[in-house]
């Protein structure tokens, strides 16, 4: 028998069947719905359908989440209202904002053992490729696909073409998996894995905690990566031996054993490889209004006058946009706020690293922390870390999508700069004219602490990096 | 969703890559009723100063009821929002011509009528240079796969499966319901041999 990948087991696991023209029906295990499912709920009931699978379906309470006090407008609690309305009407289990699950979808699907290996995973969400960080199939859908796994628990998908990013080497210090992501979208471009599923692989992969692994899978497609995916092992199963949804018993033993045949066989082939040496990986940021505009921290601001003339219009849109000037070194870019948070960021393992930076520290800058579950905030706070935040002088505040996505009020005023734990430094992303600089939350916590963006290896000196 | 096989229309080109969803409709106004109509939050705040005046100088202040929008490269990139879509659509926008897409906005696309048509750069380069801010008539043929402005014709890529869609305006939901014995085979087949795929017990209540 060929050799097959992950994918490819993946993908005969959930597809019903395939059309002559490629189009594959797939079977969706998991269907999570956020605020922003409105649209797709209202096409069903134009039609007088109803949701064909209640319990495979889980709504939850983020994009537009209010994390300090009530809805920040009535347009905002009517969009909440709106979702627990409907889940109720067609009985599906609603992680509401009093429920103690509630979260960001990206990071309760994970806490409650909904995602699991092997599974077919949709949600209206971009960044539904987190849960391939277990082996899982997972994208994100638009609405009008949001209505059809709704009325009919498949979507229609044809299979993307598999890609390997393999990363081998040692990470140094203060440098994680959001700068290993950072560093291959800048490498490749925000559209160079457009088409494909990407397997993350090698064994600094392999090294890397449940929570580094979603970081890295829930930015895939910020490379333009629908999908991505990492071969579930011990740290996956570790993670989610227990979980409420996990199955328990004989099924977990069986689970494990139909798991661990997932991984791609070792002469699997790939449409594209590409290798990344960790070792090489400083802490990166992003200066542009493009993911794909990253660079390490010690470098300087790219210069137009320097670029093929292809580049360079949109280097000096950039630039104008970000207020920044050609050549200037990125550690001298002061910052007004600071945000840690997001799907990308927001897990127990982001907070303790910041919180490493931060600890008998005070931020220069004001800024807010907002765990990615009110389960992280619950384990925050028992380990301390809420204190660290606040005697820091940031604002440690609710569960939510926050000022990722600025849907729920909290933004970041016109021409401020923040810097940013989140996945997206597009224009107006935090808010209308907002300038973005992502980062990992060490660096975050690194530029709080002096005011401006800076190489936060120095300041773990003498401190276990956590 | 009706289909279409060839549209002629006023080209309009943004000179810009990486036009991704949060440019093409702002988060703030995605809590809107689809009713209510989102042409008006489409590239908002490229359109709009802060004050909400008109730039003059951006290209869809300067032409009159484009159709066909000439853009660069990963056009609609970042998230899955299908406002982004409503917008251009909504907008009267009926065809994308670029390098290249986000893939869940092309897929968006497709669903609500809209044509993603991927070019090489120099020919959207091209289109783009012949538009130069003044009116044309663009017209794009899903026939032969073809955008044409003037004397220029230049051959576009769309994925077999997503032409098919446009040109019958392909209802999925209908289409898959006829499906139904091998989709609750399918499920079965999972209960069976994966029971853990479906949640029992407290948890799931």
């Amino acid at each position: 028998m060929t050799a097959r990948t992950m994918l490819d087991k993946l993908w005969d696991g959930s597809e019903i069947l395939r059309r002559e023209d490629g189009a594959s029906l797939m079977w969706v295990d998991r269907h999570l719905v956020h605020e922003g499912s409105h649209h797709a709920f209202a096409k069903i009931t134009e039609r007088g359908l109803t949701v064909a699978e209640p319990g495979l379906t889980y709504g939850v309470v983020d994009h537009y989440a209010p994390t300090a006090g009530g809805p920040g407008s009535p347009a905002i609690a009517r969009m909440i209202e709106t979702l627990e309305r409907n889940a109720k009407a067609h009985g599906i289990t609603c992680f509401g904002l009093d429920d103690p699950r509630q979260g960001i979808v990206h990071v309760i699907g994970p806490e409650q053992g909904l995602t699991l290996p092997g599974l077919m995973i949709n949600c209206g969400d971009s960044h539904t490729s987190t849960h391939g960080a277990f082996g899982a199939l997972a994208f994100g859908i638009g609405a009008t696909e949001v209505a059809h796994v709704l009325a009919t628990q498949t979507v229609w998908q044809k299979k993307p073409a598999a890609m390997r990013i393999t990363v081998t080497g040692r990470l140094g210090p203060g440098v994680g998996a959001k700068d290993l992501a950072l560093a291959w979208i800048a490498r490749l471009g925000a559209d160079g894995a457009r088409g494909h599923a990407i397997e993350y692989a090698g064994a600094t992969v392999q090294s890397l905690s449940m929570e580094a692994r979603m970081t890295l899978c829930n930015l895939s497609i910020e490379g333009g990566a629908r999908f991505g995916m990492i071969a579930p092992d011990d740290v996956t199963f570790d993670y989610l031996k227990g979980r409420p949804f996990a199955p328990s018993g004989d099924d977990w033993d069986r689970a494990v054993d139909a798991w661990s045949a997932l991984p791609s066989d070792a002469d699997a082939r790939f449409s594209r490889d590409i290798t990344i040496d960790a070792a090489e990986i400083a802490p990166i940021v992003t200066w542009g209004t493009s993911p794909e505009d990253a660079l390490p921290v010690t470098a300087t601001v790219p210069d137009p006058g320097r670029a093929p003339a292809e580049a360079a219009a949109r280097i000096r849109a950039a630039l104008d946009y970000m207020g920044l000037s050609p050549g200037q070194r990125i550690s001298d870019i002061a910052i007004d706020q600071v945000f840690i948070g997001s799907c990308t960021n927001a897990r127990i393992e982001d907070l303790r690293a910041a919180a490493a930076v931060l600890a008998g520290r005070r931020a220069k800058v004001p800024g807010l922390v907002s765990p990615g579950s009110r389960q992280v905030k619950a384990q925050a706070e028992a380990e301390g870390l809420d204190r660290i935040f606040t005697e820091a002088g940031l604002d440690w505040v609710g569960a939510g999508c926050s000022m990722c996505v600025a849907m729920n009020g909290d933004t970041v005023a016109p021409g401020k700069r923040c810097a940013s734990t989140t996945n997206r430094n597009f224009r107006g992303r935090q808010g209308r004219d907002s300038r973005t600089h992502l980062m990992s939350p060490a660096m975050v916590a690194a530029a709080a602490v002096t005011g401006h963006l800076t190489d936060v290896r120095p300041l773990l000196e003498g401190r276990a990096a956590s | 969703m009706s289909g279409w096989t060839t549209h002629t229309g006023t080209g309009v080109a943004l000179d810009r890559d990486n036009i991704d969803t949060d440019q093409l409709i702002p988060a703030r106004f995605m809590s809107t009723p689809r009713s209510e109509g989102y042409g008006r939050f489409l590239l908002h705040d490229l359109r709009y100063d802060a004050e909400g005046r008109e730039r003059p100088e951006f290209a869809l202040n300067r032409v009159t009821g484009p159709s066909v929008l000439i853009a660069g490269r990963n056009f609609g990139s970042g998230s899955s929002r299908e406002a982004a879509v409503y917008a251009l659509v909504d907008f009267g926008i009926r065809v994308v011509v670029a390098p290249s897409f986000g893939d869940i906005f092309a897929s968006n696309a497709v669903n609500n009528g809209l044509l993603p048509a991927r070019v090489d750069a120099a020919a959207a380069a091209g289109l783009a240079a012949r538009l130069a801010g003044a009116d044309a008539t663009v017209q794009v043929s899903l026939e032969d796969l073809t955008v044409s402005l003037g004397d220029l014709t230049v051959p576009f890529e769309i994925d077999a499966v997503w032409r098919e869609k446009l040109i019958n305006g392909w209802d999925d939901i209908d289409l898959t319901r006829t499906h139904a014995g091998a989709i609750a085979a399918h499920r079965a087949a999972r209960a069976r041999h994966q029971p853990w795929a479906i949640p029992r017990g407290e948890a799931a209540r």
